[in-house]
């Protein structure tokens, strides 16, 4: 029983750094339809940042969290404005705009690799986190990591506070009426470029923040590793519904719980632990392509 | 011909369509008109299978289409032209007008890869058809020009001839005359006419240039917010109340 | 145009282009025979990606997904069962993998094809069935997938070390007239009802529906074939290679084609061709990046440094010129 909970426990934690991701995947598409492939790559360029603040700069780890997230940020929403934003208004068939997702998301690859080798000297790193992540709590015979009991708290706080923004601030609200209809919107003299930005930068935050926590807990770093782990919280996305932040949270804990709990009581499939979300992707797509939260994009977003 | 019963259409909490029954004889041209938003498009959209009706039924030749496929209901005879102009953009007049004999360029895939005879003979065959119809339409001269090239209203010509390429027998006509002066939506009615008779077609337009409705059609239904207000002449259209009220000044009436 | 002209113009330029083979294969330096029978190989591929990407429209990341089946199609079936057995130096090969042998190096290449192609049918029903749009992720995941069972299956493929010793029968000269025949295949397909329904799609989905094309099925034809010419390319460079192993064909080999299609137009054939030519042969160029030192610049090799610059390269050309140096067109048609 003690291992269940002990793993469940775990589950949550990789699933909230899943779910930190998938909201920015799920926001990004409810306002543009777009899948922005770099968006995996923010949650790279977060921990490595980190790295690189205290390596180089020898700045306090969290400081150097703070720094990585605002300049991980200020990344996304550059990558808007100096990417997305022309093809947009040049009214760019959707495809040039899913190739230039990935031409970005190429580039933070090399640039991460260059830089790390550059600067460091390989590309594959070792994250140095403060050690009382990982002192281990016991509580009724059940133990587990500070990290862990941290992470799916934080990230419900992150959710409520990212539901709050959405449902009860003005910016939220002008967020959802773009998802639901842009030319309105803009028919409207909102400025839809601003809320983009903002969403592209919150979204990039917390890509950042997803980051820095997994490489917290997975202390092994590389500039590809964002590839993979997108691919994963896109899934995440998908299986919750895409557009919906709550569904992207959803669709993370399921992903979390799966990649933990089956090989934890079945071993021999541990190897297929990254072929998971893949399943589960090709799974919704072929039963339920809305995903749990459903949502229709004839009617309501997020 | 075609029978519409009982069709209601909603979107979330928005009622497109309430229960609207209409027919169409064969060889009419009946006309749906109403102001923007009374749901005429949808109404050709759940004709052509791209929506599933939230109720009701649409028979075509007495058989129930509801729900089909598009692709099937265009292999049974209904095609159609959009509001905003929908032409293959990359590809020529007579391309676009190719695409509309997809279905019955009878060849396989295996055939077209190695270049059997069969290829060449069908290609050679519906490229006579293509530029056959565009003759009609006064377009054969334009054959090889890039379809989006050609004037707004050589556009809609092209529109109705990559139609008229799938062998309908009704045609779906989605506000043909926008845009046109006088002169050439004189010029679209004279062809709907010759069409319709080389053709062997029944038509469904909707329209809102007053003046070309009268010229063209036989019977009209008026919609406002999704239902009936009015069907029959078109003469009588313009007198009945509800009409005017419903439309207060949106007409384009020339009395 | 009529059946005589199309099969005298083939005629024609398969005695040159056939000709052009040998003398150059007599002629060039192996090095340079070397880089010629790659560039074709990769010929082959772009010419095949540009038909899902390209002609209909699909963002799809599947290249590196089916070069990788075909490549180890390919190598299982041409090795002997001796040779396997020796190959396979982390785990022993299941007994029928190890018994399979194909002698004949062309039916070898084809049945790779059609592995995946097969594999592409599959794929092909989830996707086009709900939103083109995850086409790009679920390639994409496809891709890290096959990698992930190479790498986890030794006893299917040898995991991590690969397999070597792959008979070379795809020397210059056969190469090249695979690349031509990919080439002409790959016409006939667009230059058919075939290619202009994909046309369609790719222009205007909803109109194409319309006009009672079964987007689905033509979604699924291009995939499925594409894959099929990439899956033998994968047999070509298995066997011209010699050696493959799973990091072979990673994302970089999928990122490449689609700097080359971009660069030459998407949709056109002979853009995706001359684009071929120009990147192959500029990597060669900018390998230097990599390899040299800028002692002005006070930079030591940079490795790595090529791959930034291909990413910058293909974001530039999205933004200022996405269509390409031909757009869709073909070099033949530049005068419209």
């Amino acid at each position: 029983m003690e291992f269940f909970i002990q793993q469940l426990i775990n589950a949550f934690s990789l699933g909230s750094m899943y779910a930190l991701i998938a909201i920015g995947y799920t926001m990004v598409y409810g306002v543009l339809r777009l899948i922005n492939f770099a968006h995996g790559d923010f949650m790279m360029v977060g921990a490595f940042l980190v790295y690189l603040f205290i390596a180089l700069l020898n700045l306090n780890f969290f400081v150097a969290v703070g720094f990585s997230i605002v300049l991980t940020a200020l990344i996304g929403v550059l990558s808007y404005k100096v990417a997305y934003k022309p093809l947009l208004d040049k009214d760019a068939p959707k495809i040039s705009l899913l190739i230039t997702a990935i031409g970005i998301s190429f580039f933070l690859e090399s640039l991460f690799n260059l830089l790390s080798n550059q600067l460091v000297g390989e590309n594959t790193l070792a994250f140095m986190a403060p050690s009382f992540f990982s002192n281990r709590i016991e509580i009724g015979g059940v133990g587990f990591s500070v990290l862990n009991a941290i992470v799916p708290v934080l990230t419900l706080l992150i959710l409520g506070g990212v539901l709050f923004i959405l449902y009860k601030t003005k910016i939220g609200i002008a967020i959802r009426a773009l998802a639901f209809d842009i030319s309105t919107v803009k028919l409207m003299g909102i400025d839809s470029n601003k809320i983009i930005a903002f969403v592209f930068a919150l979204g990039a935050s917390l890509a950042a923040v997803g980051g820095i926590l997994y490489a917290i807990a997975y202390p092994s770093i590389s500039p590809y590793m964002g590839l993979m782990i997108g691919l994963k919280a896109f899934a995440a996305a998908v299986v919750g519904g895409i557009g919906s932040v709550t569904g992207a949270v959803i669709g993370g804990f399921i992903l979390g719980i799966v990649e933990i709990l089956i090989p934890g009581f079945f071993p021999s499939l541990g190897g297929y632990k990254d072929a998971f979300a893949f399943i589960l992707l090709i799974f919704v797509l072929l039963f339920k392509p809305t995903g749990i939260m459903g949502i229709d994009f004839e009617k309501k977003r997020f | 011909m075609i029978e519409l019963k009982n069709v209601t259409m909603k979107f979330g909490g928005v009622v497109a369509i309430n229960n609207l029954s209409f027919k169409v004889s064969l060889g009419e041209t009946f006309g749906l008109i109403g102001p923007n938003g009374a749901g005429k498009t949808t109404v050709f959209n759940i004709i052509t299978g791209h929506y599933k009706p939230t109720n009701g039924k649409v028979f075509f030749k007495n058989e129930d289409i509801t729900g089909k496929s598009p692709d099937y209901i265009v292999k049974l005879g209904i095609a159609r032209t959009f509001q905003n102009i929908r032409l293959f953009g990359s590809m020529s007049v007579l391309e676009n007008v190719l695409i509309g004999f997809h279905n019955h360029m009878d060849y396989s895939f295996f055939e077209a890869l190695f270049r059997f005879p069969k290829f060449f003979k069908e290609e050679e065959r519906f490229k006579k058809e293509a530029l056959l119809i565009l003759k009609i339409l006064g377009l054969e001269k334009k054959a090889n020009y890039k379809a989006t090239s050609l004037s707004y209203g050589e556009q809609r010509k092209v529109e109705i001839a990559r139609a008229l390429a799938t062998s309908p027998s009704l045609l779906l006509l989605d506000e043909p005359a926008a845009g046109m002066n006088p002169k050439e939506s004189d010029e679209l009615a004279n062809i709907l006419d010759i069409i319709k008779k080389e053709f062997d077609l029944t038509i469904l337009l909707i329209e809102h240039d007053m003046k070309f409705v009268q010229k063209v059609c036989n019977r009209v239904l008026v919609l406002d917010y999704g239902k009936t207000i009015f069907e029959g002449k078109p003469s009588d259209m313009l007198k009945d109340e509800k009409v005017i009220k419903a439309y207060l000044g949106d007409f384009d009436v020339e009395s | 145009m009529s059946a005589k002209k199309y099969f005298s113009l083939i005629a024609l330029i398969t005695v040159l282009y056939v000709a052009f083979l040998f003398l150059t294969n007599a002629s060039l330096d192996f090095y340079t025979i070397t880089v010629l029978s790659n560039i074709y190989i990769f010929v082959i591929l772009a010419v095949s990606y540009n038909l899902i990407n390209g002609v209909t429209g699909q963002f799809s990341l599947e290249p590196n997904g089916f070069v990788a089946i075909g490549a180890y199609v390919t190598a299982l079936l041409i090795l002997t069962p001796g040779e396997k057995l020796d190959a396979f130096t982390l785990a022993k090969p299941l007994d029928f993998i190890a018994a399979i042998h194909i002698g004949n190096p062309y039916l070898v290449l084809v049945i790779s094809g059609v592995v995946s192609s097969l594999v592409a049918l599959t794929l092909a029903f989830p996707v086009f069935r709900v939103r083109g749009d995850y086409l790009a992720i679920v390639t994409l995941g496809f891709g890290l997938i096959i990698r992930f069972i190479l790498i986890n299956n030794p006893q299917i493929s040898n995991g991590s070390s690969g397999i070597s010793g792959i008979d070379d029968f795809a020397n210059y000269i056969m190469v090249g007239v695979v690349a031509l025949i990919t080439v002409i295949l790959v016409y006939n397909i667009v230059y058919s009802k075939f290619g202009r329904a994909m046309k369609a799609v790719r222009d205007d989905e909803d109109a194409a529906l319309a006009m009672g094309v079964n987007t689905m099925k033509i979604k699924t034809l291009a995939f499925v074939s594409s894959a099929f010419f990439e899956g033998m390319a994968g047999g070509l460079l298995a066997s011209s290679i010699g050696s493959i192993s799973p990091d072979q064909f990673s994302f970089m080999l999928t990122f490449q084609l689609l700097v080359i299609i971009v660069l030459g137009g998407l949709g056109s054939i002979s853009g995706s061709i001359i684009a071929t030519f120009l990147v192959m042969g500029g990597m060669e160029i900018l390998r230097v990046l990599d390899d040299r030192n800028f002692e002005f610049l006070g930079l030591h090799g940079v490795p790595g440094l090529r791959m930034v610059v291909f990413s910058v390269l293909l974001i530039v050309i999205m933004i200022f010129a996405r269509r390409g140096l031909l757009g869709d067109k073909e070099i033949w048609e530049l005068k419209k």
